[in-house]
């Protein structure tokens, strides 16, 4: 999130520097496909009609957003802090575990009433496993990636080792916990939308997706319309200004941390609640990095969050739809085309910038001319 | 003697289950110590060994296999380095990117050439490399008892365990005895003297990215072709990331980088071996504990409960010369 602002119109800045670079990501992940043998322009139209072309098919675009606003959010917050936060995976599979707790433990009670102590829990216990990294960076002095990576990998075996021996179903093929009452899960979103006409057929969206547009909202008014959000962005531009400012920065890493891990957690909502209705190992799927790539490409911004959010929803879903239909192009292509997302949006981001700004201070001179 | 000589199994499947670690912590030494942040060594390790697993596949020679796989991999290194070295861009968002790329393309590439759920083709005679019998190999074995320490431990591996322990000697001399390694340690230290002194930072954090890629092709070589017969999706299964938390672990020096990886390795032979077996005095132990011990020891040590591990002074900092 550095570069030199300023030089460029906003409008520009915000829209065109992100769109040239997810365009060189395109670019790229077209010739993998030129590379494989299939025609790249083919694969885009199988990928928007699988994704976009019908209401089932956004069914399942918006449950992916769903996942992904959530993860997006979390890696945003803390990047507005100036931390680099790896675990969101790590976090959400253990938001996973506080969800299976309560809904096992209110199994039964209609889901209305078990979906805000969920949401807690989803949230506690991603702020939890989001504490320890943050406590340590804060007090400790260790560096956030390197402990939020291990806890990625802690968080896995824990879950391992929680399903085989602890809570999961006996007997069961797979780790798994044994399945939640109907009236428990979060009912699909089908029979809201059934009375306007709008067909999502046996998509799994569900209300979480309404959670994570609050969740947005909320994000937006906590760091632009906070106090806290404020400490926490100057902290992020500029931790010495801050302690001068009187800012604690301990306190600022570890909330931040902390509201990072809890919106990673609500992802276990979505996913444990409302589309699984069990706790599986690996059930967050590699959504905690795609947060990554959502937070890069929205620039930590929560409406351009929503938006690469997604964006990478139609990815999934049309990733999905075009391995189905050219199966040399097997679903790890989204697995490619984020990580150039990454490449091109984070790490090379000053690639585009400087023929921009070039490009900008020669019209305008030319228009003063 | 019995017990002599289940130790000396153990320790043999140890010293295997280390070189993968050794090499990618090696790579992410030499890196990190010229300033160049490094999260990339799994999607290096990765890459490389389906270089390594296809070629081998293809030529049906294991040499071939190697040199793919180490053309490969310092090719997603030059790509991390002109992101964080001339791009000045965030170092460990480009290695983020670098697994991602690695691990969705090795995948994809090895469905639609091989069509084996992205596997490549198993290998066997020539395509893989074989272990090496050293002198006194019959003798040793035959003798049972602290024979068997030479026989299984020291002798009977692959050319590439050899290279591997070979590496750290040479990386030592190289870093801490050469002019070259003693600029590209400054480099990561303080690279504004060494751009006084007049020497290149971009060409040292080259250099330094380049033997980074050159060791990962090992370690991904040894994976598909070495220890195993053929590359598997996702068959680094995190060996990057324990890589990464032996470096932290080792303090980013050689001797204890190869000591922590011979660690690590004995604590997943002893995992792999105690499968369902109680331990003596503590009882029946997860398999769970033993694979989490590396992550859990790391966070620890960075948190500084045992020791203090400090990273080169300049490491993720891209340099930017004054004005």
């Amino acid at each position: 999130m550095s570069g030199s602002r300023g030089e460029l119109p906003p409008l520009v800045d915000y829209l065109v520097v992100p769109a040239v670079n997810l365009t060189l990501a395109f670019l790229v992940s077209g010739l993998v496909v030129l590379a494989i043998g299939e025609n790249p322009l083919a694969a885009v139209r199988i990928m928007l009609s699988g994704a976009l072309g019908y209401a089932e098919g956004v069914g399942y675009t918006l449950y992916y957003t769903t996942n992904f606003i959530f993860t997006g959010l979390a890696v945003a917050v803390a990047f507005h802090a100036g931390l680099f936060n790896i675990g969101a995976e790590g976090q959400a599979t253990m938001a996973g575990l506080g969800v299976a707790i309560v809904c096992l433990a209110f199994d039964g009670a209609p889901w209305w009433l078990v979906l805000p102590f969920a949401v807690a829990a989803a949230a506690l216990f991603g702020a939890g496993w989001a504490f320890l990294p943050g406590w340590a960076q804060a007090r400790r002095g260790s560096h956030i990636v390197i402990t939020t990576i291990m806890f990625n990998f802690i968080a896995a075996t824990v879950m391992v080792y929680l399903l085989v021996n602890v809570i999961g179903k006996p007997g069961a093929m797979n780790p798994e916990t044994r399945t939640f009452a109907e009236a428990t899960r979060l009912p699909p979103i089908r029979d809201m939308l059934l009375p306007l006409g709008f067909d999502v057929g046996t998509s799994p969206l569900n209300p979480s997706f309404f959670l994570a547009v609050l969740a947005a909202l909320l994000v937006w008014l906590l760091v632009w319309h906070s106090r806290l959000g404020y400490e926490m962005r100057v902290f992020g531009f500029n931790p010495t200004a801050a302690v001068y400012a009187g800012i604690d920065p301990a306190r600022v890493v570890m909330v931040a941390m902390m509201i990072s891990g809890a919106l990673a957690g609500l992802l276990a909502v979505n996913e444990v609640m409302g589309v699984q209705n069990r706790l599986l190992l690996e059930f967050v799927g590699g959504a905690g990095f795609v947060g990554i790539a959502v937070a890069l490409m929205g620039r930590a911004h929560p409406l351009g969050i929503v938006l690469a959010a997604f964006l990478f929803g139609v990815l999934y879903q049309g990733g999905a739809e075009l391995s189905f239909e050219r199966p040399k192009i097997s679903r790890d292509m989204v697995v490619v085309i984020q990580g150039l997302v990454i490449l091109f949006a984070g790490a090379l981001e000053h690639l585009a910038r400087p023929p921009l700004v070039r490009l900008f201070r020669r019209t305008r001179r030319t228009a003063e001319a | 003697m019995e017990f002599v000589e289940s130790a000396a199994l153990v320790l043999g499947s140890a010293v295997r289950l280390s070189v993968p670690l050794l090499l990618a912590c090696l790579a992410g030494l030499w890196s990190e110590r010229s300033g160049v942040v490094d999260i990339g060594l799994e999607g290096k390790m990765l890459a490389a060994a389906f270089a390594a697993g296809a070629a081998a596949a293809v030529t049906g020679s294991a040499w071939l296999g190697l040199l793919a796989a180490v053309l490969v991999s310092i090719a997603f290194s030059l790509v991390h380095g002109f992101a964080s070295i001339s791009q000045r861009g965030n170092q460990i968002v480009s290695g983020v990117a670098i697994n991602f790329v690695a691990a969705g393309l090795t995948a994809l590439l090895g469905q639609a050439w091989f069509a084996q759920g992205g596997r490549t083709p198993p290998v066997q005679g020539d395509a893989r490399f074989q272990p090496i019998d050293l002198p006194g190999e019959v003798a040793a074995r035959a003798a049972g008892g602290f024979g068997r320490l030479w026989s299984e431990v020291v002798s009977g591996h692959n050319i590439l365990v050899y290279l591997a322990f070979l590496a750290v000697p040479v990386t030592w001399y190289a870093l801490g005895r050469t002019r070259f390694g003693l600029r590209l340690r400054a480099v990561g230290e303080n690279p504004h003297a060494v751009d006084t002194a007049g020497i290149s930072v971009a060409g040292l954090r080259y250099a330094a990215v380049t033997i980074a890629g050159l060791l990962c092709g090992l370690a991904g070589t040894y994976l598909a072709i070495a220890q195993s017969a053929g590359f598997i999706r996702d068959m680094t299964a995190g060996k990057g990331f324990i890589a990464l938390a032996a470096l932290v672990f080792a303090k980013w020096r050689p001797v204890p980088a190869m000591l922590t990886c011979l660690l690590f390795g004995l604590l997943d032979a002893v995992a792999i071996r105690l499968q369902g077996t109680p331990l003596p005095v503590v009882g029946p132990v997860p398999v769970q504990v033993f694979q989490a011990l590396p992550y859990v020891l790391t966070v620890v040590l960075l948190a500084g409960f045992i020791g203090r591990a400090i990273p080169p002074r300049a490491s993720g900092v891209p340099y930017t010369k004054d004005r």
